[in-house]
Parts: C-alpha cells; structure tokens; sequence
C-alpha cells in the first residue's frame, strides 16, 4: 500500500499495465519524454520504452484512429486526449469507428482501446478546459464510460478499462487530481494523503466497470454523483444535516442499476447531481431509470443539479460550478417535499 | 533473418543538459532565393518551399529580390510594435506569476511573424490567428487596456469574463475570436475568403497556425478548400520548432519542410527566415498581390523559435535546453530589425532606449487603467447574470429559468453572509 494522488494512481495503473502485458501501449501529445502535461504517464518512457509510450502528433482524431489501428492488431492502446475538451476532432473516430466495429463485423474486428482524458472545471480553465462532456459518450452504443472520484477507484477502474475487451472513455476529474475537492474554493487544498481513498496498492488489482459504490449510507434520500461531485455531495449532505445515502455511480456506462434504484426505493427521494450541462445531461438518463424502477416509492419529484446550459464561464467558475448551495437547496427540496 | 519493420521515433537534436543543436536547419544566404511573379505555379516555384527567403544579412543590410524597400519610418513603425508586444507580455507573464491573472501566452522571439505580416496586409483583411499572435492587435491599434482587460476578465472584458486571457476578438479590427481548440481558425479563413471572393470583395483572409497543430485535420480541410476554390487567403504556418514538449519533428517536419506541403496540394509554398523582419513583409507582400489577382492561396512556412514557455502553465526546462534560445541561428527578430535601422544610420542604441523606456511607461499606464475595471480579487466585476446571454441571441426558456434560479442564489447568499464593516458604518 502506498498514499497516492489521483495522477500517481493513473500512473501506477499503466506501470502495471505495462509491465505485465507486452500489448499495452500509451500514446498522446506530451506523454512520452515530458510525461504528460498533468504528469499522468511520468516516467513511463523512461522505464518501459519509447515504442511503448509514445509521443504523438498534436491530432486527437488521428491519435484515437491510429490507436484503433493498433487495437485491430493485437494491442492494447491507452490514448490520452490531453483535455476532453479537444477529444471532438476525434468524435467520428469514435462514435462511427471505435463504438462499432465490433458490431460491424460481427466480432472479427473488436478494438480493445481506452481513450482517457482529463475533464472538468474548477481550474480557471475557461471553455475550451472545463467541460464534462460524458452525456455525449454515453449516448453511443458500444463504447464504456467511466469517471472515478478518489485514487484507489481510478487506479482500480483504468486496469479494468485496459483489461477490457471493449473500448472505454475514461474520464479523470482533474480538479480532484491532487485532493478531494468540497465544492469551497476558498477553503485551503486537502491533499489524497489525509484520504480513506488515498491508500492505493501498488500492484494489480482492479475495480470493476459497471458497479456503482455507496459512499455513505443514510435512509432519507438517495443522492447520486461522480467524480469531483461525490465530494461535493458528500459537504452538501454535511451542511445540510440529512442522513443522505450518497451513491458514487463511478461507471455511467454499463450503468449499476441495481445498486442506484435499491437505495432509492429505500430511501423514496433522490437528488441527481453532475457538473456538466443540465439539458440532454446524463443526470436524464439517472432520473429516467430511477423512476422506472421505483416510481410507487417515490415521495418527491427527483432533484437534478448541474452545470447551467451554457459554456464553462472563465470569470463566473464559481457561480457556474453547482456547489454546495445549490446541492443543499436541492436537497432540502426533496426532504420537504411530500 | 528476414527483414522487420522496426517503429521510427522522432528525437529532437538536444534535450536538458545537452548543447544545443540547430543544424537540421537549412538556411540560405540573405538574398539568394529568387523572387517569382505573383501569378507563378506551384510546380514553377517548388524550390522556394526548401529554400528561405531571407533579406537581412548578418551585416544588417537588406538585399536580394525580396528586399520590400520599406521607408525607415516605416521600419521604425515596426520595431515599435515588436517591441511594445513584447514589453506587453514579460509584464503580463509577471503579473501571471503574481497571481494577478489565470494564465498567459507569450509570443517571445515570433513577433515578426504577426507584426510584419500584418504590416503587409490592408485594414479590411481579415485575421484568424492562433493564440501566439498578440502582435496583430498591436499593429491594429488596439489598445492595450483593452487586451488587459480581457487577461482580467473585468468589466471592460470583451469577452464578457467568458474566455480564458489571451483569446481576444476584435469586430472593428477584423481580427477573429481565438479558440482554445487548435487549428480551427485554419479552415474557417478559407471560408471567409471563399465568401470575400463570392461576393466580389477585395479583401483576403490570412491565418497562422503551429507546426505542431498542423498535424490535425484542419489543416488537410484549409488546404484542400483553399487549392480547389482558389480561395483569396494566406496560410501561415509557424515553425517555432516546439509544440509544447514535442518538437517539430514530431509534426512531420524531419525529413520536408512545412512549406512543401503547399506543392502537394497545388499551393506555393514559401520558407522564410521568421525572425527577418523584411522577409517575412515582403513574402506576405507577395502572397497578398497573389490573392487579390485571383491566383490563389499561398502557404507560408515562417521558420522562427519560440523563445518562452509553451505557456505559464508549462515548465520548457523539463524537455529543452535551457539557453537554446541563444543557440538559434535566426537570432531575435527585434534585434535584427533594431541592427538594420542602425545599419541605415535612421536608429541608435540611445533612442531604442528611449523608446523602451517610453513604451515601458505605456504598459505601465496601460495596466493601472486596467486594473481599475476590476481584477480577479476585487474593484468592479462583471455581472455573474451575464454568463446567460449571448449562448443564443434570444435566451430560450431554460436559461432564463436559471438564470433567475441564480439570481435567487445568490440574493439569499448576500442575504446570509455577515455584513461588510463599511456597510456596517454605513448603516
């Protein structure tokens, strides 16, 4: 066991990786000799070879093409897209390619590629370095998606991604890289030191896609989040005082619906919480589902909270960002209802 | 043994604690390279794409066919813009480092590739730039207090606190709104020369794009569109030799030029010395009367060194000779200019003093009016509201439904907090 950041954790994900499968191969702008711009594949060139890790052109539609190539024959590529926000000249590559061509023919032509790529806000990031664009990747069949919120998870769940046989996105909150985040600005950073979630093994082990966690128990409400979310959720429920039972979804593709609705029958409230754009939102799909399953449970109308519907605002981050205030008010909207 | 494909990797010629090394750049003697009528081939002129333009020499006296016999006043203008773009941004990097502003992009060592070139071009022609071309407002005339305001997102911010610093538009100016997304600009200056043509303007496009972002697609778009359609639009590519951590070899750029990618699509391409100020005009100059004679596109590959970070986020000692810089064979495009006027006897040490001195003054000045819009941490600021408008001309349901549910938010949040002490006295 080791205390590991979230990058450290990345990082000690791929080390692994490629030290037990000769197949495994990372490649992304700024990966290789300068170790990615947020330090994720740090060292990795150094250790395990510059055919191995490799530095790309600066062409997130041709490293996700080439990484498919590679895929079709017989590797398992890691690209990195250096922030979701440049993964869309590679989205045909993706949706139309990468998503079905296991599908299209018929099994003979699987790609095995785990695209990961830093996303989110809080980082004075303007619109081009902020964005959540996972509803996007949800929305197509055929691919995983994946967005862990501490560094045991994310270690945890890229092995899984790169032991898939199927493609995953996997988003990485970047604002969570070093230290769970609150949703306070103002407050001082909490380093993953002084986090449950910050102990991380340092061989093999895995986390497994498709497997929701509950973070906190509680019997009032449900609340669902991932990524730099739970932590918000978690200081929302704090601030509020509801015995809440916060549910970590972790993997938003197979989605856990047994493990979501289970808790939301119990509970008969629920608030859906995301930092990406409300309209067309994932929080849709989450709010669909649940009440599907446990509609004649249900006690209030389910709450979303999220990122208004307009781009990522450089100066108005934290009136943009659906912090603790909002949570809360959602929360209490739920709890007061009947 | 049977033969096996074995996987090329681009390394670049030194790396941190190495000496630095700049031979795999050729370089031809001021003056040498020819220069061709505006109506020649791409076929015709083939060898210009290997070859450098170059018109100042290392004594600092301009020769050859290139030479644009610009007046010294003219000189003067342009060393005044280099030099106020660059005075501009070693005070905006500071005032990053003091936490002043979020992030910044300096042009340090480019800046020929904006001034000179848009010294060439006409008023009405429209830029696209990358986010490296500061110096293009600068030659407009755009004030700095306005490009100041836009790094502090504050009141007078014409992105309305909406973009990162550095992404600057400019209607009047016709200069483009920078994307943070790479090469974009690229292909969408081809259509707006496509429609210039279309509706019988005499205006051209120009675009400038990195070595190492002409790996994206966007660039293959600009090319095609531009080569097929004609298209009245110059293509500039700066070859700073470094995309972040990745050189430019990384970009394809090891065994051709970037220029002569132009030929493969039927464009000329012309490699020149981006550190010489005449150069870098008279090739513009040229690609311009090209344009507006309905030859066609031009791809210019301007050959510099970026002298700074990538940006104030990135750290280049991890992944680059410290002082490689010095190393470069180009030199520094304001000195050279500075050299050349001195060389004419139109300029000395002592008045590019003074006209440090005073620009300094005029940054100075620039910033404390800046700053009295507001900054980061206090003074006016822009109404959070705002972030509602303009995502649509008219705001649909949804936004104004937030926008409202934020206006609440915050009211109750005002309500909450404990009053100021001056409130308080005031009270």
């Amino acid at each position: 066991m080791a205390r590991m950041n979230m990058v450290q954790a990345l990082n000690s994900a791929m080390d692994v990786m490629l030290g037990r499968d000769p197949r495994v191969v990372i490649l992304g702008e700024d990966v290789g000799f300068f170790g990615g711009v947020f330090r994720a594949t740090d060292g990795l060139q150094r250790k395990h070879g510059e055919h191995r890790v490799l530095d790309t052109p600066i062409a997130e539609g041709g490293i996700i093409a080439t990484a498919i190539g590679m895929g079709v024959n017989g590797l398992k590529p890691v690209a990195e897209i250096q922030f979701a926000d440049y993964i869309y000249p590679g989205f045909d590559q993706v949706v139309s390619e990468l998503a079905r061509l296991r599908y299209r023919s018929a099994g003979e032509f699987p790609a095995p590629v785990t695209i990961r790529t830093p996303c989110g806000g809080g980082i004075r990031g303007g619109q081009t370095h902020s964005q959540s664009p996972e509803a996007i990747f949800t929305h197509v069949c055929g691919i995983k998606v994946v967005m862990p919120s501490n560094p045991y998870d994310a270690k945890g769940l890229l092995i899984s991604a790169i032991e898939d046989e199927d493609p995953v996105v996997f988003f990485e909150p970047k604002r969570i890289y070093n230290g769970p985040f609150d949703g306070d600005p103002h407050k001082p950073a909490v380093p993953w030191s002084a986090h449950a979630r910050g102990e991380v093994p340092d061989g093999h082990y895995t986390v497994p896609i498709g497997r929701a966690e509950i973070v906190r128990e509680g019997g009032d409400v449900t609340v669902l989040a991932y990524g730099t979310m739970v932590h918000v959720c978690e200081a929302a429920v704090r601030l509020v005082g509801v015995d809440a039972e916060i549910i970590d979804v972790r993997t938003m593709a197979p989605l856990d619906v047994d493990t979501l609705c289970t808790s939301v029958c119990k509970t008969g409230r629920c608030v859906v919480v995301h930092e990406a754009t409300r309209f067309g939102g994932y929080g849709a799909e989450l709010v669909a589902t649940v009440q599907e399953q446990c509609f004649w449970n249900l006690e209030a109308p389910i709450q979303r909270v999220a990122g208004w519907d307009t781009p990522y605002p450089h100066a108005f981050e934290w009136d943009y960002f659906p912090g603790q205030a909002r949570i809360a008010a959602a929360l209490r909207q739920v709890m007061e209802a009947s | 043994m049977t033969p096996r494909s074995r996987l090329h990797v681009p390394s670049p010629p030194a790396r941190p604690g190495q000496e630095p090394d700049f031979s795999y750049v050729q370089i031809s003697p001021a003056g040498a390279a020819p220069r061709p009528d505006v109506t020649a081939t791409a076929r015709e002129i083939e060898d210009l794409s290997v070859a450098m333009v170059r018109v100042l020499g290392d004594d600092h006296r301009a020769v050859g066919p290139w030479n644009p016999h610009l007046e010294p006043a003219e000189l003067q203008v342009g060393l005044r813009h280099m030099v106020l773009t660059r005075l501009f941004d070693d005070r905006m990097q500071r005032i990053q480092r003091q936490g002043r502003i979020s992030f910044y992009i300096k042009s340090t060592g480019e800046e020929a590739v904006a001034v000179a070139a848009c010294m060439a071009l006409q008023p009405g022609d429209m830029l696209f730039p990358s986010y490296r071309q500061q110096g293009l407002h600068v030659v407009r005339g755009r004030p700095l207090v306005d490009l100041m305001c836009q790094c502090l997102s504050n009141t007078r911010d014409m992105c309305k606190g909406r973009q990162m610093p550095i992404m600057y538009h400019w209607g009047k100016g016709n200069i483009f709104s920078i994307s943070g997304n790479l090469a974009t600009q690229f292909p969408q200056a081809v259509g707006w020369a496509m429609a210039a043509a279309i509706k019988g303007e005499d205006r051209l496009a120009a675009s400038w794009i990195g070595e190492g972002s002409s790996a994206e697609a966007d660039f293959h778009y600009a090319m095609t569109f531009a080569a097929v359609y004609r298209a009245p639009v110059i293509l500039n590519l700066v070859n700073n030799q470094w995309a972040i951590s990745t050189f430019q070899g990384f970009a394809g750029g090891e065994r051709n030029t970037f220029a002569q990618r132009g030929p493969g699509y039927g464009i000329p391409g012309l490699r020149v010395d981006g550190n010489d100020f005449l150069a870098v005009y008279a090739v513009t100059q040229w690609a311009a009367q090209r344009a507006r004679q309905s030859a066609g596109p031009t791809l210019i590959e301007l050959v510099t060194y970026r002298a700074a970070a990538h940006s104030t986020s990135d750290d280049s000692s991890r992944y680059r000779p410290k002082d490689e810089y010095r190393a470069w064979p180009l030199g520094d495009p304001v000195m050279r200019l500075k050299q050349h006027l001195i060389a004419l006897g139109e300029w000395s040490e002592e008045r590019h003093a003074q006209l440090e001195k005073e620009l300094e003054a005029h940054v100075t000045a620039s910033w404390k009016e800046a700053e009295s819009y507001g900054t980061l941490s206090g003074g006016p600021a822009l109404d959070p509201l705002t972030m509602f408008e303009d995502v649509f001309k008219d705001m649909p349901p949804n936004l104004v439904r937030q926008r409202e549910e934020l206006r609440r938010l915050r009211e109750s949040q005002a309500a909450a907090a404990p009053a100021a002490p001056s409130a308080a006295k005031e009270g």
